[in-house]
């Protein structure tokens, strides 16, 4: 079966995005379209990679992956951020939140499959 | 927080990448094999068709998708580049700047034409034959790894194995795990990764490759990456022996010599810090963009708009303090006048961009130049690091395309005439910029036939534009050429001689408060020089008075001060002239100009003002002194009142517009026709 992926973000145009990319790469992805309704789709359907933004409504990216931590079962699964190069600041911070891996936006779609592909692993 | 829309944020970019394509382009015009410029140009391509996809411009991204599979191969050796490929890319990315801008457009025809040249291009260079194969494949290196992962890495979805498996996909790698750290079964939290690595590859593969394996955990780390063996010729894996002898500790069983392992980690972030002190170093390129942001243009406006509110702040809060006799309000003021001061001069730097950017798209219009010409030019730029206010840079574009085309169309002769004429084929012209004293001089010179005094003088009597014989100076003549409708050319080509482009190269200069001189020499060519401000956003003003408002004249442009003797005002009744040291000086009566309704002051003063040669006299109630002073624009209600240039809030808060000296000595000159006329 192929890989599940949840991606979170409130642009729906990154969204779609981020969806074709790696639906074209054969798995299968899911969408939230800000943190709160990342947290309820990862705990009701456990998901093998989340991708999201870090700047949301309602609730943050930085808030979700930090909540998302506490929660026994979704420790371990690998989570990439969105960001800017510029951030560096915010970089860090995702980081400690407890985030696996980041992608520079604007990125370039065969970057994302290549990365998620990385934090997959074989 | 709100997104910029993602089409412009594209559009930008893409403006961007084009130009890299075509600065890497025209670079390897002069050099074929260039890998850098190369690579530049293949990554250029290969990211705008990335993002161009991701943005919806599938024509785009389908089209450069082609020049992009023809630069891989350049790329990857398998074939040479030659002109002709720059050419047809070249032109093709004229066609995707077309394909961003308009992608709605009817673009097919062009595509297709286009792919069938590059689809030439490549077959030709297929025939060609490959590129020499590389004398050898690349050296292979034994690196030694060890590593050690931050204790979280696991819960926070970092899977050691999977970074285990990418260092075996560089090439065959031994790998051990150190458990030494891994403790009793009563301490120990699952989820927490106590197993550190040793692991010995041998790749073709550069250092950064390796690195980029923990690019996510690199910063929370130990690593230490070391090449044991430099050099190593390829194919057979390393036999156990030698490696053994440069590494007996790492090679010896952990279990064994738990001792000196622990040691070595021990050392690790000591040595981490050098190796990735060198990997920074080692790579000046990524560290460049770490190190800059990039901020739209109008937030920086909207900075310097601040800045100058606060400027005005100050200086109310001085006047305050000064009429206070409260000496820690006083220190206070004093801070907060130093203060945005030395804010005003940094904000002033952010704005500076260097020329390097306008000389940048000048190579391009050269290229295209020669093949209309078929001069054989070359342009030669100077001091591009010069950096100029970018609003200064971006008004610049126009006159200096003029100025290089006439510079190549009107000055630079054929290749045979220069050959008749002892001079090498080849003509330059040189672009250069520096910095004197708050102004910045941008220089055109051609090395060509150089202005024909003549020619220029036959031509400005036969139009009226000078008496016949009268005495001028050859700046003068120069200064001719920059007349309305002004051109000498003896046929109309593609690039000038339409007397179109010389005023309107003045007219820019002059609305940014530059000159320009002109120097030429007959046979040796003739250089052009514009001396403009460095920034636009402040300038230095002389505060007048009229009637109840304040007015500020920029100080560059006044010549000097005087007091309308009461015998020089009744006499000019009517026909506003003074005499000035044997000259007529037409004047305009500000009161008049801005229907003051109050009595005027009994000694009026007149400020005159000049652009280059013309002079005009502005009459004032007062003059109250110098002032600097930060520039804000008139409001769009305003843009079509030509007396002013813009406005300005004094240290009391009231608002004093500041005078368009162009658009008044250009009245007082048709008073001074007019009286001419009159006789």
């Amino acid at each position: 079966m192929s890989a599940r992926i949840l991606t979170v973000d409130d642009s729906a145009s990154i969204r779609l995005t981020t969806r074709v990319a790696l639906s074209n790469a054969g798995y299968a992805v899911s969408e939230a379209v800000n943190g709160q309704e990342g947290m309820d789709k990862a705990q009701a359907e456990q998901f093998d990679l989340i991708v999201t933004d870090l700047n949301m409504p309602i609730m943050d990216g930085l808030t979700m992956i930090e909540s998302l931590r506490k929660i026994p079962s979704q420790t371990g699964i690998p989570i990439i951020f969105l960001t800017t190069e510029s951030d560096a600041d915010l970089k860090a911070r995702a980081k400690a939140a407890g985030a696996t891996g980041w992608l520079t936006k604007p990125f370039d779609p065969e970057n994302l499959v290549k990365i998620v592909k990385k934090v997959l692993g074989r | 927080m709100s997104f910029p829309d993602p089409i412009q944020v594209f559009k930008t970019e893409a403006a961007e990448l084009l130009e890299q394509i075509e600065t890497g382009l025209l670079d390897l015009t002069y050099d074929l094999t260039n890998k850098d410029q190369i690579d530049a140009v293949f990554r250029g391509l290969h990211t705008l068709k990335g993002s161009g996809a991701m943005f919806g411009f599938d024509a785009l991204a389908a089209f450069t998708h082609h020049c992009e599979t023809a630069f891989d191969r350049v790329r990857k050796g398998e074939v040479t580049a030659t002109e002709e490929l720059i050419s047809v890319v070249l032109e093709a990315r004229d066609h995707m700047r077309a394909l961003v801008e308009n992608p709605n457009a009817e673009h097919d025809a062009v595509s297709t034409r286009l792919l069938a040249d590059l689809h030439r291009a490549v077959e030709a260079l297929d025939k060609a034959g490959a590129a020499p194969a590389k004398a050898s494949g690349p050296k292979e290196t034994l690196w030694r790894i060890r590593f050690g992962l931050p204790r979280n890495a696991m819960a926070n979805g970092t899977n050691p194995l999977g970074l285990l498996d990418e260092l075996r996909d560089l090439g065959p790698c031994k790998i051990r795990a150190d458990l030494s750290d891994i403790p009793a079964l009563d301490a120990l939290t699952p989820s927490d990764l106590y197993i550190s690595w040793h692991v010995e590859v041998t790749t073709a593969q550069p250092k950064s490759m390796i690195e980029d394996v923990f690019i996510f955990v690199m910063d929370e780390m130990q690593i230490e990456i070391t090449a044991i063996d430099a050099g190593k010729a390829a194919a057979p894996a390393p036999a156990p022996a030698p490696q053994k002898a440069a590494a007996p500790a790492a090679a010896a069983p952990v279990v064994e010599a738990p001792k000196p392992v622990v040691q070595e980690t021990a050392s690790v972030p000591a040595v981490r810090d050098t190796s990735a002190a060198a990997a920074s170093a080692a790579d000046p390129k990524q560290n460049r963009a770490a190190e800059s942001v990039r901020v739209p243009a109008e937030r920086l406006d909207e900075l310097m708009d601040r800045v100058g509110e606060l400027v005005i702040a100050q200086s109310r809060l001085r006047q305050l303090a000064g009429r206070n006799a409260d000496i820690q309000l006083r220190a206070v003021s004093e801070d907060i006048e130093r203060l945005s001061g030395e804010l005003r001069d940094t904000m002033m730097v952010l704005r500076m961009v260097p020329v390097a950017t306008l000389f940048g798209r000048f190579r391009r219009l050269v290229h295209d130049l020669a093949r209309e010409t078929g001069k054989v030019i070359e342009l030669i730029t100077e001091g591009e690091t010069t950096e100029v206010d970018k609003t200064v840079i971006e008004r610049l574009a126009d006159p200096l395309v003029h100025l290089v085309r006439n510079s190549v169309d009107h000055g630079l002769e054929t290749p045979e005439m220069r050959r008749a004429a002892g001079k090498q084929e080849a003509g330059k012209v040189i672009l250069s910029a520096r910095q004197a004293s708050g102004e910045v001089i941008i220089t055109i010179k051609d090395d060509g036939r150089g202005i024909d005094r003549d020619r220029v003088r036959a031509k400005a009597e036969s139009s009226g534009l000078i008496q016949p014989n009268a005495a001028l100076t050859d700046q003068e003549i120069f200064q001719l050429i920059f007349q309305p409708g002004f051109s000498t050319a003896q046929t109309v080509t593609n690039l000038s001689g339409r007397g179109v482009g010389m005023d309107v190269v003045k007219r820019t200069i002059d609305a940014l408060r530059g000159t320009i001189e002109v120097a030429s020499f007959p046979g040796e060519g003739s250089e052009i020089s514009l001396r403009i401000p460095l920034t636009l956003a402040i300038i230095e003003g002389l505060l007048v008075r009229v009637g109840g408002g304040r007015y500020v004249i920029p100080l560059s442009a006044v010549e000097e001060c005087l007091e309308l003797s009461l015998e020089e005002d009744l006499r000019s009744r009517g026909r506003s002239f003074i005499s000035l040291r044997d000259s007529l000086v037409p004047f305009i009566r500000l009161r008049d100009l801005f229907h003051t309704g109050t009595k005027p002051d009994p000694y009026q003063k007149v400020v005159v003002i000049s652009t280059g040669s013309e002079r005009v006299g502005l009459v004032v109630d007062q003059i109250i002194g110098d002032h600097q002073t930060v520039i804000k624009s008139m409001s769009k209600l305003h843009h079509d009142v030509a007396t002013f240039s813009g406005a300005t809030i004094l240290g009391d808060g009231s608002v004093a517009l500041i005078l368009d000296v162009v658009h008044l000595v250009a009245a007082g000159q048709q008073q001074e026709a007019q009286m001419r006329i009159a006789g």
